[in-house]
C-alpha cells in the first residue's frame, strides 16, 4: 500500500495510528488504577510525622528515611510481621504437598479405584468458594469445641485449609496435559515411582507447582478474616495493622508494605527472566 | 544404496536424517556392545479389559538375538502383548519368560527389557545427553563411563554431538534416534519398539527401516517390533506373528507367510491375494483338485492346503504378481491353473501395470505383471486367460461371511 502517494488514504491510516494507540493506552490506565494506591503507600513510607506520636498522616511534612533505618522499632508490628512469615512458609509448604497429592489423585485416579472423586471435586469448588467469614466462624467454633487453644497451630490449620484448592485446582490444570508415557518411559529406564515422581514428573508440573505455592503464600501473608477469628494472644501482620488502625497506623507499617510489595514484584520478575530462559 | 540416492535427487535432506554413510564403515559392522540378548516366551497370555478379550491365550517364543514383528490392525492385542511384555500392563492368565525367567510380576523397572515409545516419550526438561543417560544413571554407572557409553550410542545412531541439544530442538527422526539410543545404552536382553516410525513421512520411514536393521545387526539384541505396516514388518523382520483378535493368525518367516498363508485374514491382510471361494473335490498325494464356482477346477499342492477339518468349503488364492495374463486362445501349460475373464481396469504404474479381470465366476482378480517391456499390455475390455503355477496356488479356510476384514489402520 502506497498511503505516500494516495491523498485518500491518509485519513484511514490516521485512524488505524489512533486505533493502534488504544490498546496501549488502556493498558496502562488499568495498572495505573492496579498500582495507584501502592505507590501512595510507597510515597508515605517516606514522610515525616508531626507531634511525639509518630503516626502516618495523609499530608506531606518532607522527606526521611528514618522509617526505613528505624524499621524494627515497633516491637509488636515486628513480631507480628515475623509471625505472618513463618506463618506463609508453614501453611505454603503444608498446602503445596497436598495440594499437589490431591491434584494428582484427581487426574490419575478414578471410581472404582477413588471412590467420591466427584464429591471431592465439588468440596474443592465450595471451598473456593464459600465466604470466609463462614470459615472463620465455625473454625472459630469448631476450635472453641474441641478445646484447642488459639494460637500458631490454628492459624496453621485455617490457612492450610483455604490455600489447598488453590493449589489443587493450579496444579491440576499443568497435569491435565501431562503425557503419562513419560512416566513409563522412566519406569522403563529403571526409574522406581518414587524416583520417577522426582525426576520426572516434579520438575514437569514444577511451574504448576510454583504458582500454587506462590498463590498459597500471597494467600496467607495478607488473610485477615479468617486469622482474625482464630490468632491468640500474637496477631499476624494483617490483624496487627487493622488493630491499631484505631489509635493510628506507625510509619513503620508502610515500610513493612513496601517491602512485600517489592519482594513480590522480585519474585514475578525471577518468574518471567527464568520462563524466557527456558524457551 | 539406493534409498541414499533417492534421498539426494528430491533435494536437501538434513545431514542427520540420511541414512548415514557409516551403516557402510567397514570394522564397525561387528557387534558393538557386549550383550547377552534373551529369548521371550509368553505361555498362555491373556489380557481381559472389562469385557474385551485384548489378548487370547497367546503361546510366542521369540528367539535371542531375532528381530521378531507382530503385525496386525488396531486393536488385534499386538501393542497390549508388548505392553505386557514392558511390564505396563499385567496380563489376566498365562506367564511371560525372559531367559527362561519368569518376570510376569516384576514391574517394569526389574526387568532387562527397554521400550521404544510410539510418541518417543523423551524426557522434554532435559537434554540428548540426559535423555540417553537416564538409564545408566539409574543404574548409578560412574561419570566417565556414562559419558563414553552416551557419546558411543549417539554415534551409532548417528547423531553425534548432539548431547546438548533439547529434544524440542530436534526433527521427528532424530527425536526417534535419540528414543533408540536412550533404550539401547542400557544394553537390555529385548528391545521392544512400539509402532515407532509411525510419525515419520514415508521416506524417511524406509530409510529408518534400513537403519534400525542395521542397528539390530550391530549391537545384537533381540528386537520386537509392533507395527501395522506388512512392508515394513516383511522388511525388516528375521520372523513375524500376524495378529487378530488377540491372536496369532500366521507365524514365521516373511517369505512363508506371505507365500503360504494359513488364514484368509493373514492372505488378505500381508500382501493382496485373490480368493475364489470353491469346494475341495478329491485329495491324492499329489495334488487336491478344488472346484471353484462356474465349474473350473483349481490344483492345489497337498503342502499349501489349510482348510477347516469339518468343511470341504475352501478359498483357493494366488498372489497378484504369480498371474501371468495372455490371450484368450493361447494355449495353458498342464502344470498350470487357469482362468477367463475380461479385463476391467489396466493401469500403468511405472513398474508394471495392474489389471483388474472380472471373471464368469463373478469375483475380481488383480494381476500385477512387472514392466519387461517386451509384451503388448492387455486393455480393458480385452478378453484374456489368467495362468499360474500350480505350486503358486494355495487355500485357505474361508471366515465367516459376517466377518469383515478392516485393512485400513488408525491408531
Amino acid at each position: 500500500m502506497s498511503a505516500i502517494s494516495s491523498p485518500e488514504a491518509v485519513a484511514p491510516r490516521r485512524r488505524r495510528r489512533w486505533g493502534r494507540a488504544l490498546l496501549p493506552v488502556y493498558s496502562w490506565l488499568v495498572i495505573a488504577y492496579l498500582v495507584f494506591p501502592i505507590v501512595i503507600m510507597m510515597i508515605y513510607a517516606f514522610n515525616k510525622t508531626i507531634g511525639s506520636m509518630q503516626l502516618v498522616s495523609f499530608s506531606w511534612n518532607g522527606f526521611t528515611d528514618q522509617w526505613f533505618k528505624h524499621w524494627s522499632d515497633i516491637p509488636g508490628l515486628t513480631q507480628s510481621f515475623w509471625l505472618s512469615i513463618r506463618l506463609g512458609i508453614t501453611s505454603t509448604l503444608i498446602s503445596t504437598v497436598l495440594g499437589t497429592m490431591l491434584a494428582m489423585a484427581l487426574v490419575r485416579y478414578r471410581p472404582p479405584r477413588f471412590r467420591g472423586k466427584a464429591a471431592f471435586e465439588q468440596i474443592i469448588f465450595l471451598n473456593i468458594a464459600a465466604p470466609e467469614i463462614v470459615l472463620g466462624a465455625s473454625l472459630l467454633g469448631m476450635f472453641v469445641s474441641l478445646n484447642i487453644g488459639r494460637g500458631f497451630l490454628t492459624l496453621v490449620l485455617s490457612h492450610v485449609m483455604f490455600s489447598i484448592a488453590y493449589v489443587t485446582v493450579t496444579v491440576r490444570a499443568r497435569l491435565a496435559g501431562f503425557d503419562r508415557s513419560l512416566e513409563e518411559a522412566a519406569y522403563d529406564l529403571g526409574a522406581n515411582p518414587w524416583t520417577t515422581f522426582t525426576r520426572v514428573t516434579l520438575p514437569l508440573i514444577m511451574p504448576g507447582v510454583l504458582a500454587g505455592a506462590l498463590m498459597a503464600f500471597a494467600l496467607s501473608i495478607d488473610d485477615f478474616v479468617t486469622s482474625n477469628f482464630l490468632s491468640g494472644a500474637s496477631a499476624p501482620f494483617p490483624v496487627w495493622v487493622y488493630g491499631v488502625t484505631r489509635v493510628g497506623i506507625p510509619p513503620q507499617v508502610f515500610v513493612f508494605g513496601t517491602a512485600i510489595f517489592a519482594v513480590g514484584i522480585g519474585l514475578a520478575l525471577t518468574s518471567v527472566v527464568l520462563a524466557r530462559k527456558k524457551v | 544404496m539406493a534409498l541414499r540416492a533417492e534421498g539426494e535427487t528430491a533435494g536437501p535432506v538434513e545431514p542427520s536424517e540420511r541414512t548415514p554413510g557409516k551403516a557402510a564403515r567397514p570394522g564397525r559392522t561387528g557387534r558393538i556392545l557386549a550383550v547377552e540378548s534373551a529369548d521371550v516366551e509368553f505361555v498362555g497370555i491373556t489380557k481381559e479389559f472389562h469385557d474385551l478379550t485384548a489378548v487370547d491365550d497367546l503361546n510366542l517364543k521369540v528367539e535371542a538375538g531375532e528381530f521378531f514383528s507382530l503385525l496386525g490392525p488396531s486393536g488385534c492385542g499386538k501393542t497390549t502383548s508388548l505392553r505386557m511384555l514392558g511390564g505396563f500392563e499385567e496380563p489376566t492368565r498365562g506367564r511371560i519368560l525372559l531367559g527362561g525367567q519368569d518376570v510376569t510380576n516384576l514391574p517394569p523397572y526389574r526387568r532387562d527389557v527397554n521400550t521404544v515409545f510410539q510418541s518417543y516419550a523423551l524426557f522434554p526438561h532435559l537434554n540428548v545427553f540426559e535423555n540417553v543417560a537416564f538409564g545408566l544413571r539409574r543404574r548409578r554407572f560412574d561419570r566417565a563411563e556414562i559419558r563414553r557409553r552416551v557419546s558411543e550410542m549417539l554415534e551409532i545412531v548417528d547423531l553425534p554431538n548432539y548431547e546438548k541439544r533439547q529434544s524440542s530442538q530436534l526433527s521427528g527422526g532424530q527425536q526417534q534416534r535419540v528414543a533408540l539410543a536412550r533404550a539401547l545404552v542400557n544394553e537390555p536382553k529385548v528391545l521392544l519398539l512400539d509402532e515407532p516410525m509411525s510419525a515419520l513421512d514415508a521416506k524417511l520411514r524406509r530409510q529408518m527401516q534400513i537403519e534400525l536393521k542395521r542397528i539390530q545387526a550391530q549391537v545384537g539384541i533381540t528386537f520386537l517390533y509392533v507395527t501395522h505396516d506388512q512392508e515394513e514388518a516383511m522388511t525388516m523382520s528375521n520372523r513375524l506373528a500376524v495378529m487378530w483378535h488377540g491372536r496369532i493368525e500366521g507365524m514365521g518367516s516373511p517369505k512363508d507367510v506371505y507365500d503360504n498363508p494359513t488364514t484368509e485374514f493373514v492372505a488378505s491382510f500381508l500382501g493382496a491375494s485373490n480368493l475364489l471361494p470353491g469346494t475341495i473335490e478329491s485329495s491324492a498325494a499329489d495334488v487336491v483338485r478344488v472346484a471353484v464356482a462356474g465349474g473350473a477346477t483349481m490344483h492345489v499342492p497337498p503342502q499349501r492346503v489349510s482348510r477347516l477339518e469339518t468343511s470341504d468349503d475352501v478359498k483357493v488364492g494366488v498372489r497378484p504378481e504369480k498371474i501371468g495374463i495372455v490371450e484368450r486362445g493361447s494355449d495353458v501349460p498342464a502344470t498350470h491353473n487357469a482362468i477367463t475373464g475380461r479385463v476391467v481396469v489396466s493401469t500403468f504404474t511405472g513398474v508394471g501395470n495392474q489389471y483388474i479381470v472380472e471373471t464368469a465366476i463373478g469375483v475380481n482378480i488383480t494381476v500385477y505383471a512387472q514392466n519387461i517391456g517386451h509384451q503388448s499390455a492387455p486393455r480393458s475390455g480385452d478378453e484374456v486367460i489368467l495362468t499360474w503355477p500350480v505350486e503358486h496356488t494355495f487355500t485357505v479356510a474361508p471366515l465367516p461371511t459376517s466377518v469383515e476384514i478392516n485393512e485400513t489402520e488408525g491408531d
